[in-house]
């Protein structure tokens, strides 16, 4: 047997948090032979990044590295120097990075960036390694590869972006790369495109590569082994198809069992009844730029209704025209059988108050500096004009109502809270106008899975409680499966197909919905091969040229 | 591209706008001052047909709006006026060599323009330089060094700081001249030799500024992703400095630079007169004593106009400087 690549031993790392060092790793070992994939998952804060990075000796501001050895082919990166590490990262040890739109320098061109780690490692000539690229690029099914690495980075999208950046880590032909949640932030049918190129490639070289997720899906996709993480402990290591199939540890088994959650759907409308929430042929524009065309769906008391799209399909502007903050350029929305005045500020308080938002972000969408009694009082007071002890009586209520110990938050500002605690604030917040509607825009997108699958159980209690009903934008299909009723798929600006989710979820399907719906990764490890072959490769690339 | 030029046009013609504005502030101005050119040439004990006389001569005597318009007039067709003293001079002594404002700003505002330019040689690109090579160090005794070094330069009275660079650089060390009076037709080799200790003055005046900012705009961006993408592509810290983070800090740097050019025009009286430096400062000051109104119209306008052209340049280089506006999808 070889020697492992890497070897990490007993590695401990520090963060510093409040001006005290506290261990946010411990302990990790780790080995990884040459041309093997490793899985890296857990939810977010369980380490993952930063052992990633450790791999490369490299750590954050505000980490250090306190203990055990990252041997990589015989040299500790750990008490290395500056220079021997610099020596070796990019040129041995390369980073693809979670978000390629902000890893990519905005002021250089795609190629310049490329071939910088080359010409500075000395490895190749600027001319050689511009070569190299574009047949990189030709690797990766990148879109006109002579040309597109002539573009700054602003000139390409996400998903080609990330690919060019995969082949940025290729430049100098590494043995090892870090691969730190590089699909997270794309759409799912852009996903596979990366997935695909980033799996093609790394067999072509023979890259051993630690691929950092927190979707299990994806792992399964990419990975020869798992490593599951929990706040800096390992939890398990196994071989990929054994960790599916047999999870030793409740958590993983946990993990396993979120994507499993799903309410029964209810029954279908009666015909002839008024929807609350009804939208008449609504199209909007962002200046003179139109982005929705003749949007048209209902949405019935009680139920839910799931806007599904890729980032661009026109979802959450959507959500701004029902709310009035984007007037519609042509049709218009009723409510209870009424239309509404198309401009928020010509629309009456209960008007208003009956329409509240859930925002995907609760970390900006909450006033650092306000409490968490004073963000739920604000619109209990504006709404139901309560003030003094009744007004902290009804804040203390919803704070019951989202299984939040009033006494224990009331007080609190939304720093001391975790990312789900806080979007249960947000659902308080819109709570507390008494709403019939709520839109809730990407609410659990930015939520480890089990935090996720809390808060869909929370607001699908709510809406049994208080009968209310629920326009939820997503892009993410189990999502829809878990809460939704009724399905709107919607691309570039127009609804493709709508209907009970029963129906949407059972072939035949319109063809983009089938694309988004083949695209969801499963934990089959087989099931990107297998889609691969299904589809042909070709397909991917026309997908990607037709993205452009 | 086509975006750029409409940006430009839209900021020169905001620029016209704002002098014009400015044009009617120094107006206003100047004539809220207390007394008039005719009380401070003939003093206290002037009788008030001899003032009135005077005023008269002048044309102070119109009111305020056929004043400004026809000052405006002159003003766009190049003619400044004729200052208030020289016309005194020239009825009560007779002559009739009348030098026009616009010829007796002229080799003022050159000499300024001269000392502002060589000021900017030397200051700024070590005021960048320095920015670099501090944020490179950061926290490290050069680091401290440099900033406090800067700061008590720019804290210090220009004046003290000129007297300094006298004595050390002209009284104990004879290298350059202590006065300045440099006149047209000087050869620029000994004009530069008269220039330079004002020069320096001004550049340790100036430096800090521009120097803290380029340290503070460059630290500001180490964090974002793609430096940290570039150290982990194994760059040299001074390269992830200068090719990555400098590159995408211009825009505040550009604009401090352009504020202490301004100022090196407009704001350098003191250190005129410590080095008898015949620059646009002292005439401004000088008129401003004896209500010369003309003179002081000019000099405000050619002050304001330094300041808006300045601002203009530093918008239009920001905005050259971002690369989503320079190469549109």
């Amino acid at each position: 047997m070889t020697q492992p690549l890497l070897k990490i031993r007993g590695l401990k790392i520090d963060g510093k948090s409040d001006e005290v060092w506290k261990p946010i790793v411990n302990e990790i070992d780790l080995d990884l032979k040459k041309g093997e994939v490793l899985g890296l998952i857990g939810e977010s804060g369980a380490g993952k990044s930063t052992v990633g990075l450790a791999a490369m000796g490299f750590t954050r501001d505000g980490c250090r590295i306190s203990g055990g050895a990252v041997d990589f082919d015989g040299v500790d990166l750990v008490t290395a120097s500056a220079a021997v590490k610099r020596n070796m990262l990019g040129k041995r040890i390369a980073y693809v990075a979670q978000s390629a739109a902000a890893s990519f320098n905005p002021a250089h061109r795609l190629i310049d960036q490329h071939t910088e780690a080359p010409t500075q490692h000395k490895l190749r000539t600027k001319a050689e390694s511009e070569l190299d690229g574009m047949e990189l690029y030709r690797r990766l099914r990148l879109p006109d590869p002579d040309h597109i690495g002539f573009r700054y980075p602003h000139q390409v999208s996400g998903g080609q972006l990330q690919r060019a950046m995969t082949a940025m880590a290729m430049s100098c032909r590494p043995d090892l790369i870090i691969f730190d949640e590089p699909t997270t932030a794309l759409d799912v049918t852009t996903q596979i495109e990366v997935l695909a190129a980033i799996r093609d490639i790394v067999e072509q070289f023979d890259t051993a590569a630690i691929y950092i997720t927190h979707d299990l899906a994806v792992v399964a996709q990419m990975a020869d082994r798992i490593k599951v993480l929990l706040r800096g402990d390992e939890v398990e290591e196994a071989e990929t198809r054994a960790m599916l199939s047999a999870p030793r540890e409740d958590y993983t088994k946990s993990l396993w069992a979120v994507r499993s959650f799903q309410r029964p759907a209810k029954l279908a409308i009666s015909t002839g009844v008024i929807p609350i929430v009804s939208l008449k042929n609504v199209s909007g524009a962002y200046g003179k730029s139109p982005v929705l065309f003749d949007v048209a769906f209902d949405i019935h008391v009680g139920r839910t209704v799931a806007v599904v799209g890729e980032s661009g399909s026109g979802k959450s502007t959507t959500a701004r025209c029902i709310t009035g903050l984007l007037p519609p350029s042509q049709g218009y929305i009723e409510f209870n059988g009424e239309a509404l005045p198309l401009d928020y500020r010509k629309r009456s308080k209960d008007q208003l108050r009956q329409v509240q938002m859930i925002y995907q972000m609760a970390d900006t969408a909450l006033n650092p500096r306000s409490s968490i009694g004073d963000i739920i009082g604000r619109p209990v007071q504006f709404y139901s004009g309560l003030t003094g002890s009744a007004k902290r009586k009804r804040v203390e209520e919803l704070l019951a109502q989202i299984e939040l110990e009033p006494g224990q938050y009331i007080d609190r500002l939304p720093s001391e809270l975790s990312g789900g605690q806080k979007q249960r604030i947000g659902i308080a917040r819109a709570l507390a106008a008494e709403p019939q509607f709520i839109i809730c825009d990407e609410v659990t997108s930015a939520l480890d899975q089990l935090v996720a699958e809390g808060i869909l159980k929370l607001l699908a209690q709510l809406q049994d409680d208080l009968c209310l009903s629920y326009m939820f934008i997503t892009h993410d299909l189990a999502t829809v499966r878990a809460i939704s009723d009724d399905v709107v798929v919607m691309k570039d600006g127009r609804v493709v197909e709508q209907g009970p989710k029963a129906e949407m979820f059972q072939p035949p399907h319109h063809p983009y919905t089938d694309l988004l719906l083949s695209s969801v990764p499963e934990m089959d490890p087989d099931w990107l091969t297998n889609l691969l072959n299904g589809r042909g490769v070709d397909n991917i690339g026309d997908a990607a040229v037709g993205k452009m | 591209m086509g975006s750029i030029f409409q940006i430009i046009l839209q900021r020169l013609a905001l620029g016209a706008l704002t002098l014009q504005i400015v044009s009617i502030v120094i107006f206003v101005a100047v004539n809220a001052l207390p007394g008039d050119f005719a009380q401070a040439i003939l003093g206290q004990g002037a009788t008030d047909e001899a003032v009135a006389q005077i005023r008269a001569d002048l044309g102070l005597d119109q009111n305020y709006f056929t004043r400004y318009f026809s000052w405006l007039v002159n003003v766009l067709t190049g003619n400044l006026g004729i200052s208030f003293a020289q016309m005194n001079f020239a009825s009560n002594m007779g002559g009739d060599q009348l030098v026009g404002v616009v010829e007796q700003i002229a080799p003022r505002f050159k000499a300024t323009m001269f000392l502002a330019g060589v000021t900017a040689i030397f200051a700024v690109p070590i005021s960048i330089t320095l920015g670099v090579l501090a944020a490179l160090y950061r926290n490290s005794i050069f680091d401290r060094a440099v900033n406090i070094t800067t700061l008590s330069s720019i804290s210090s009275p220009e004046f003290f700081l000129a007297y300094i660079l006298i004595l050390v650089l002209a009284v104990l060390n004879p290298i350059f001249p202590s006065l300045s009076n440099v006149y047209e037709g000087m050869a620029l080799g000994e004009k530069l030799n008269r220039t330079m200790l004002p020069a320096l003055t001004l550049t340790l005046v100036v430096t800090a500024h521009m120097m803290r900012m380029t340290r503070a705009a460059i630290i500001n961006l180490l964090a974002s992703p793609y430096i940290e993408m570039a150290r982990l592509k194994g760059i040299s810290p001074m390269r992830v400095i200068v090719r990555h983070a400098l590159p995408n800090a211009l825009a505040p740097i550009i604009n401090v630079i352009a504020l202490n050019l301004a100022y090196l025009i407009t704001g350098v009286v003191v250190v005129e007169v410590v080095f008898v430096y015949p620059g646009i400062g002292q005439l401004f000051v000088d008129s401003v004593k004896i209500r010369d109104i003309p003179v002081v119209q000019a000099c405000c306008l050619i002050f304001a106009a330094a300041y808006i052209l300045l601002n203009l340049m530093a918008d239009i280089l920001s905005i050259l400087s971002n690369p989503r506006l320079r190469h549109p999808k």
